[in-house]
């Protein structure tokens, strides 16, 4: 009888979901409510955990529970430590989860709502969830290898350094797009630059706190920074009507980077308990209490989605970056839909702590559809403002013009009626001098967040619920900053160490400045080229990185698949091969057409050769002659760069289908180097407590 | 009730890495039955702690 009721649940849940679907998609005209959204969101998830991830974890994977895992086995207390499941969770999710699926959303939001809306839901649970699932299962049988390592032991030399080669380049793009996103959040913003500023000393008390005043109290030290946090926020406020104090933290975007660099260069070499470690913390609090009060917002005002379905620029001509719905909706969403970064976690610290190999669909997919929730509560938040003002912010003023006349004129052209009367008194209500020509994602996306707070929570302190948006982006995007500089550090310590083997010493200080500098400069150098480009650098960055992603996503599927196919489950292999066909077809039509494409908004060679007949022929402006040069030959620079993604991401994929072949032609291949099976003894789960 | 918020309590400090001393320290009673060796001391023990966990790929994007 109860196995009758629970199938009739089931019936019910697949069918409201079936229908928030069908209301999302099919709607259209008037505004429609974002509690479908949600409803559609939840449905899909609770679905595709109950049978598809269940059906992965049986069948494909075949987990058991009686094995004993690694955190078992090599148990020393410190980084092998079995753990109960929750626990692991909120590591790993805490992992996970960063800026990216936050601004990937708001930017697709350029479509209309639906195509974004879909490919996260599509994406995380047949792609995204899916990856992280069988990353985390491979290395919690290989003890905690890493993908990169993986690769190496199973396919051969050459995936593994295209893995780790990848994961470089990813690195250096992705701080470089981040800074530009807090940099844009900052411009001529006193009020959001001296709240960040002053995250800076918040975090060193913290940490100062933790070590020497009350060693290992993290809990106390972080609810004093947190305190301390929003006492900046509203302190912003103070600074922003203050004359004297105002103009210390007015800047225009160059100066802000010179900063941002400046500060990425310092915060590599300071030891971590001074500024990371303490800044993750609290950024990992705000993150988690910002996503739980995001979503009660929205179950309580229950906002309209203003957005329509879809936009004209599906044909490629949007403002925010250029480029059709397909391949571009797809790169510009990677986290949140898939996101081949996640594979490194999965295969770093968390397969270390399961304590049984049945936890691993509750936080590898589990994980992976919270992330996927984060990013549709991104687009909600994008698409409840107005598509007028949602576009006035986020059009750079290369595209729309620089007089707020001209931008509001183009935009209302359009069919997005907007004013700069109201956009003024947005920016009043949020208590910054502009919000036009603000790309990037974060004020728009922080706009959308005071909006449904304030809508929810009361209105009167909306410019209050801006900087604390912004504040929230700021100081996750920096510990992504800080700690990608280290680890790209890490990495090139050990790359050349195999020239010089002194260079390896994490701790010999010239190797240190060196490689520090040497990633700082890399990606500071995308960064600069990214404020100075007044098409807003967001423009080339963003799908850079997108395609980086997604190339080391389509990595971590093809060690999955060839894995999967060694060990004589061909019959199941589509279940990451699939994904991986669509990865590849996505990326390499992508990276086709930035290289190809003769519009120069998605082109880099047309975009460089315009530029330069452009200057060759005197056409350009004095103030755009200067920076021109760099420009052109930043173009040309991207367009190698992704170029060679491609040819990696086309290497690993080909040397899997030869170990597949070969495999299957009953010829020799690497043998699997899964660790034998030892029984468990642990009784039970781990106590959550003790 | 109570017993839920303790629960809860817990798992915060444990997710936090509040609990993390205590967690060596009965670790250490487990497995280390030498009489001379002695354990960490809180503040040496938070160190090597924190060190050990930003080393390598700890976030993502």
């Amino acid at each position: 009888m109860n196995h009758v009721f629970k199938k009739i649940g089931w019936i019910l849940v697949a069918l409201l979901g079936a229908t928030a679907v069908s209301a999302i998609a099919t709607h259209r005209g008037e505004s429609i409510n974002a509690l479908w959204f949600i409803t559609a969101a939840l449905c899909i998830y609770a679905i595709a955990y109950r049978f598809y991830a269940a059906w992965i974890i049986a069948k494909v994977l075949t987990v058991d529970e009686t094995r004993a895992t690694p955190a078992e086995r090599l148990d020393n207390g410190r980084d092998f430590v079995p753990t109960n499941k929750w626990v692991v969770f909120g590591h790993h999710f805490a992992a996970i989860a960063g800026p990216g699926p936050l601004v990937g959303p708001t930017l697709a939001a350029q479509f209309g709502y639906l195509p974004g809306t879909l490919w996260i839901l599509v994406g995380a649970v047949l792609g995204g969830c899916v990856q992280d699932t069988v990353t985390l299962f491979l290395s919690t049988r290989r003890n905690g290898k890493s993908l990169g390592q993986m690769a190496r032991d199973e396919l051969g030399p050459i995936g593994g350094s295209a893995a780790l080669i990848g994961t470089f380049a990813i690195m250096i793009i992705l701080i470089a797009v981040l800074g530009l996103v807090v940099v844009n959040a900052m411009k001529h913003s006193p009020w959001a630059t001296s709240t960040v500023a002053a995250t800076i000393p918040i975090a060193m008390i913290v940490g100062l706190y933790m070590r020497h005043f009350r060693p290992g109290q993290v809990l106390e030290a972080s609810a004093l920074g947190v305190a301390l946090l929003l006492l900046a926020v509203f302190m912003g406020g103070f600074v922003d009507h203050h004359p004297a104090l105002r103009v210390i933290f007015d800047h225009d975007g160059l100066t802000l980077a010179w900063w941002v660099i400046a500060y990425g260069l310092a915060a590599a070499v300071l030891p971590v308990w001074l500024l990371l470690a303490p800044r993750d913390y609290l950024s990992t609090f705000m993150k988690l209490g910002t996503v739980i009060v995001l979503a009660l917002a929205i179950f309580i005002w229950r906002p309209d989605v203003q957005m329509p379905a879809l936009t004209q620029f599906i044909d490629g001509t949007g403002p925010i970056f250029g480029g059709a719905l397909f391949p571009f909706v797809f790169i510009t969403i990677a986290c949140g839909a898939v996101s081949g970064f996640h594979a490194l976690i999965a295969s770093g610290t968390t397969p270390k702590l399961i304590a049984n190999e049945r936890d691993i669909r509750m936080i590898a997919y589990g994980g992976m559809l919270l992330e996927s929730f984060v990013a549709i509560m991104a687009m909600v938040a994008a698409t409840v403002l107005e598509p007028g003002v949602f576009f006035a912010i986020n059009s750079p003023a290369g595209v729309v013009g620089k007089e707020a006349a001209d931008a509001v004129a183009m935009i209302s052209s359009w069919g997005f009626p907007v004013t700069v009367e109201q956009m003024k008194s947005l920016a009043t209500d949020m208590g910054e001098s502009t919000l036009f020509a603000r790309t990037g994602g974060a004020p728009s996306l922080a706009v959308g967040m005071a909006t449904i707070f304030g809508k929810a929570f009361g209105q009167g302190l909306l410019a209050l619920w801006y900087h604390f948006a912004i504040m929230f982006e700021a100081i996750f995007i920096l510990t992504t900053l800080d700690a990608g500089t280290r680890v790209g550090r890490f990495m090139l310590q050990d790359m050349l160490s195999n020239i010089w083997p002194k260079m390896g010493q994490t701790s010999w200080y010239p190797s240190v400045i060196l490689t520090s500098g040497l990633v700082v400069a890399g990606w500071g150098y995308f960064l600069y080229i990214g404020v100075i480009d007044p098409n807003g650098g967001v423009n080339i960055l963003w799908p850079m990185f997108g395609i980086a992603n997604q190339m080391l996503a389509a990595i971590a599927l093809s060690v999955g698949t060839g894995i999967l196919i060694k060990n004589g489950k061909l019959k199941y292999a589509w279940v990451t091969g699939l994904p991986l066909v669509w990865l590849v077809t996505l990326t390499t039509s992508a990276a086709w057409e930035k290289i190809t494409s003769p519009d120069i908004r998605v082109g880099f060679f047309a975009a460089a050769n315009d530029l330069a007949s452009k200057l060759a022929a005197g056409l350009l402006p004095p103030e755009k002659a200067v920076v021109a040069p760099q420009l052109i030959l930043n173009q040309r620079l991207d367009a190698w760069l992704t170029l060679f993604f491609v040819v990696m991401l086309w290497i690993v994929v080909l040397d899997m289908l030869r170990v597949c072949v070969r495999y299957l032609a009953g010829k020799s291949v690497r043998p699997n180097t899964e660790t034998p099976y030892v029984a468990t003894q642990l009784v039970n789960s781990i106590e959550p407590v003790r | 009730m109570i017993k839920r918020l303790k629960a809860f309590w817990h798992l915060v400090r444990r997710l936090s890495g509040d609990d993390a001393y205590d967690q060596y320290l009965a670790h250490f009673a487990e497995h280390h039955d030498a009489v001379d060796e002695l354990p960490l001391s809180k503040e040496a023990f938070f160190k090597q702690w924190q060190n050990n966990k930003w080393t390598g790929i700890k976030r993502c994007c």
